[in-house]
C-alpha cells in the first residue's frame, strides 16, 4: 500500500444529485478526513459549509484593487495638472478635483474588476491545464450532470481500500481511484 | 379587467409562464444548450444570414477605409454641425450596450431568477455593441492613428490630456465600460467552456475550449471564490453602467448649448440606454428562440418581463422630454425655448414627431398583457423603439447644432452616403458577431441553467 501511495492522488465518489454529495461530504468530514475536495457542475447551495470553507480572499484583494485603481487615477490628475504641466487658465485652480471624480470613478471600478477576476483566477490556481482528477473516465460528466467528491492521498486517514469501502458505504454510485500522472 | 385575463402579477401566471420548462434535468439542459454548438449541423440560413451581415461588414471596412484615406469630409458634417451621424450612432450603440450589463448585473443583484437564460447573449450584446460605438469617436477623430493621444502616456510633448474635458471621462469610461463587460461575460463563460471541453468530439474543439475554459473543473473551493467574484463583478458593474452613460450625456450637458445644457441628461441617458438595450435584447432573443427552439428556456415570462422594462424605462424617457418642455418654458430661457420651438415646427420637426410616435406613443400598446404576449407585436416593437431611440439622438445632436444662439451660425445638417454606409456598416459588424457567437459559444449559460433547474426542483418539494 505504501508503495502506491506516491502513484495515488485520491479516492473520487460520484454522486448523482447535490443533496447525496453534501450530505457524502458532511459523512467524510464526519469521518476525520480534511485533505478533500467536492466537484460540481454548479454552485451547490451549502456545499462550501459542509466542506467548512471559510477563508476567502477574494473581497479583500477587491477592495485593494479599487483602492488602488481610485488612488492612481486621482493623484495622477492632481500630478498632471498641479506638478507635470500646470497651465493657468484666468486663475482657475490647478487642483479642480471635482473634474477629476469621473476619471477616478472609472479607474476605481477597472482596479476593482480587475482584482477580483484575475484574484479569483490566481487563488484557484487557473490557467492549470491538467489535474489528476482528469484522469478519472466519468469525470467529464463533472460539468455536465454529476457530482463528485475525492478524499486526497495526502490526507493522513487515507488508506486505498479502506477509504474506498468507506465511500462505498456512503452509497457512492462509481468509486475510483485517482492517479497521480 | 377583461374577461379571461388573469391578474397581473399573480402565482397563477407565475406557474403559466415558468422561467423554464417543465421536465428539465441537469442533463439535459447541457444537452440542449451544448447541442446547439457542438452537433447541430450549421443550416443553410445561418450561411445566408452570415453572408448579409459579412457583406454590411464589408461595407464598413471599405467606408472606413475611404474616411481614412480622403478624411471626414466624406461625411456630411460642416461647421456647424461637426458632430452628426458619428456621435448619434455612438451614443446609440453604447446605449444598446446598456441593457446587457443591466441584466446581468443589476438583475443578478436582485436576485430575479428570469434572467439566467438571457444574460448570456445579452452580455455579448454589450460587447458587440460597444465594439461598434467604439469605432465611431475614433473615425471621427479624423485621424484614428492618433488616437492614443487620448490616453495619458509619457510624450516627449510633455503634455497630458485635458483630464477635465468630458472627451477624456468618454475615453476612461468606455474602456474601463468594455473591459469589465468583457472580463464579466468570460467569468461567466468558463464553467460552461469547461462543458464544452468535456463534450466536444473533435480533437481541435477539445483543444479551443480546453485552452479557454483554462482547466477549469468544477472544484467546490473554486466554485466559492468564483461565486463571490462574480457577485463583486456584478456589484461593480451596476454603478458603471451607471456612470457610463452619465459620463456620456456629459459630452453633451457640459456644454452651454441650448437643449443640451440640462440637469435632467444623466438620468434620463441612463433611463434611454436601457430602454434602447432592452428593445435589442427582445430583437435579438425573439429570432434566437424560434430558430433554435429554445421556447422553454427564453419563455413568455422573460418577454413579458423584458416588455414591461421597456414600458417603465420608456415612461422615465417621456418624463425626460416633458421635463425639457417644461424647464424651457418655466426658465424662460429665450434660446432654450427658441429650440423648443424649433424642435416643434423647425425644419427637423418631422423627426422629432417621428422620435415622440416610436418612444412615447406606440410602446403603450405594451400596457396589454394581449400586447406583451404576442411575439410579432413585441418584435415589432423592439424595432420601433430602437429607431425611436436612434431618432432620440439624431434630434439631440443636430437640432441643437443647427440652431444655437446667433443665426448666422446656423446651418443644415444631412447625411451623406459614406454615413448610412458607415452605420448600416456597424449594423452588419454587430450581426456578423452575433451570428459567430451562437454558432461557436453557447448564448445560453448552461451551468445557471442548471442551477435553476436545482432551485426549481427544490420549490416543487
Amino acid at each position: 500500500m505504501h508503495l502506491h501511495r506516491s502513484h495515488i492522488y485520491g479516492v473520487m465518489g460520484e454522486f448523482g444529485d447535490p443533496e447525496e454529495l453534501i450530505h457524502a461530504v458532511q459523512k467524510i468530514r464526519e469521518a476525520g478526513y480534511r485533505r478533500l475536495d467536492a466537484y460540481a457542475p454548479f454552485p451547490v447551495e451549502g456545499l462550501s459549509e459542509a466542506l467548512g470553507l471559510k477563508r476567502n480572499l477574494v473581497p479583500a484583494i477587491t477592495l485593494l484593487g479599487g483602492l488602488g485603481g481610485g488612488l492612481t487615477g486621482f493623484l495622477f490628475q492632481v500630478w498632471a495638472n498641479v506638478s507635470s504641466y500646470p497651465i493657468n487658465i484666468g486663475g482657475r485652480p490647478l487642483n479642480s478635483w471635482p473634474a477629476f471624480i469621473p476619471v477616478t470613478f472609472e479607474l476605481t471600478i477597472l482596479g476593482a474588476s480587475l482584482a477580483a477576476v484575475f484574484g479569483m483566477l490566481a487563488l484557484n490556481g487557473l490557467p492549470q491545464p491538467h489535474h489528476p482528477v482528469f484522469n478519472v473516465h466519468r469525470f467529464s460528466h463533472a460539468s455536465s450532470d454529476r457530482f463528485f467528491v475525492c478524499i486526497e492521498s495526502r490526507d493522513p486517514k487515507f488508506h486505498l481500500a479502506d477509504t474506498a469501502r468507506f465511500l462505498q458505504s456512503l452509497h457512492a454510485h462509481h468509486v475510483s481511484e485517482v492517479s497521480d500522472d | 379587467m377583461s374577461a379571461g385575463q388573469p391578474p397581473f402579477d399573480s402565482p397563477e401566471i407565475r406557474r403559466l409562464t415558468p422561467v423554464i420548462g417543465p421536465g428539465y434535468t441537469y442533463g439535459s439542459v447541457t444537452d440542449k444548450i451544448s447541442a446547439i454548438v457542438l452537433t447541430r449541423p450549421t443550416s443553410l440560413g445561418w450561411y445566408v444570414g452570415f453572408l448579409i451581415a459579412f457583406s454590411l461588414m464589408g461595407m464598413l471596412t471599405v467606408a472606413v477605409g475611404w474616411l481614412i484615406i480622403k478624411g471626414v469630409g466624406i461625411w456630411g458634417i460642416n461647421i456647424p454641425i461637426g458632430w452628426g451621424f458619428a456621435i448619434v450612432n455612438f451614443v446609440w450603440w453604447i446605449g444598446i450596450g446598456h441593457a446587457g450589463t443591466l441584466i446581468s448585473a443589476i438583475l443578478f443583484l436582485l436576485n430575479q431568477k428570469w434572467r439566467t437564460s438571457i444574460n448570456r447573449f445579452a452580455e455579448a450584446m454589450t460587447l458587440f455593441a460597444v465594439a461598434c460605438a467604439g469605432i465611431f469617436p475614433l473615425i471621427h477623430t479624423g485621424r484614428p492613428w492618433m488616437a492614443f493621444y487620448m490616453f495619458p502616456y509619457p510624450s516627449t510633448m510633455g503634455l497630458w490630456p485635458q483630464f477635465r474635458s468630458p472627451l477624456i471621462w468618454d475615453v476612461f469610461a468606455v474602456s474601463t465600460y468594455g473591459t469589465v463587460s468583457l472580463m464579466f461575460w468570460f467569468v461567466g463563460l468558463i464553467p460552461d467552456l469547461a462543458t464544452l471541453r468535456d463534450r466536444a468530439v473533435k480533437t481541435p474543439m477539445k483543444i479551443i475550449y480546453g485552452m479557454l475554459s483554462m482547466g477549469w473543473r468544477g472544484s467546490a473551493r473554486h466554485w466559492y471564490r468564483y461565486q463571490s467574484a462574480y457577485l463583486l463583478l456584478a456589484g461593480l458593474a451596476t454603478p458603471l453602467v451607471l456612470s457610463v452613460h452619465s459620463v456620456i450625456s456629459f459630452d453633451f450637458s457640459i456644454a452651454i448649448v441650448p437643449g443640451w445644457h440640462t440637469t435632467i441628461f444623466p438620468p434620463y441617458f441612463v433611463a434611454g440606454a436601457i430602454y434602447s438595450g432592452f428593445a435589442m435584447v427582445l430583437t435579438i432573443a425573439i429570432p434566437l428562440r424560434k430558430v433554435y427552439g429554445l421556447e422553454d428556456f427564453i419563455t413568455m415570462r422573460h418577454l413579458d418581463n423584458m416588455a414591461k422594462v421597456m414600458l417603465a424605462t420608456g415612461l422615465i424617457v417621456a418624463y425626460g422630454y416633458f421635463m425639457e418642455f417644461f424647464m424651457s418654458s418655466y426658465s424662460g430661457n429665450k434660446f432654450d425655448v427658441f429650440l423648443v420651438q424649433q424642435r416643434l415646427h423647425g425644419p427637423y420637426a418631422p423627426f422629432y414627431y417621428a422620435l415622440i410616435l416610436c418612444n412615447i406613443l406606440l410602446p403603450q400598446l405594451l400596457w396589454s398583457f394581449k400586447m406583451r404576449h404576442n411575439v410579432a407585436v413585441l418584435f415589432i416593437m423592439s424595432i420601433v423603439v430602437n429607431i425611436g431611440m436612434w431618432l432620440e439622438r439624431f434630434v439631440i445632436v443636430v437640432i441643437s447644432l443647427t440652431r444655437d444662439f446667433v443665426p448666422s451660425a446656423w446651418g443644415r445638417y444631412s447625411p451623406t452616403f459614406w454615413d448610412w454606409a458607415t452605420f448600416i456598416g456597424t449594423m452588419g459588424m454587430f450581426v456578423t458577431l452575433i451570428f459567430l457567437f451562437v454558432r461557436v459559444l453557447p448564448a445560453i449559460s448552461i451551468a445557471e441553467m442548471r442551477e435553476l433547474v436545482a432551485e426549481t426542483s427544490e420549490d416543487e418539494k
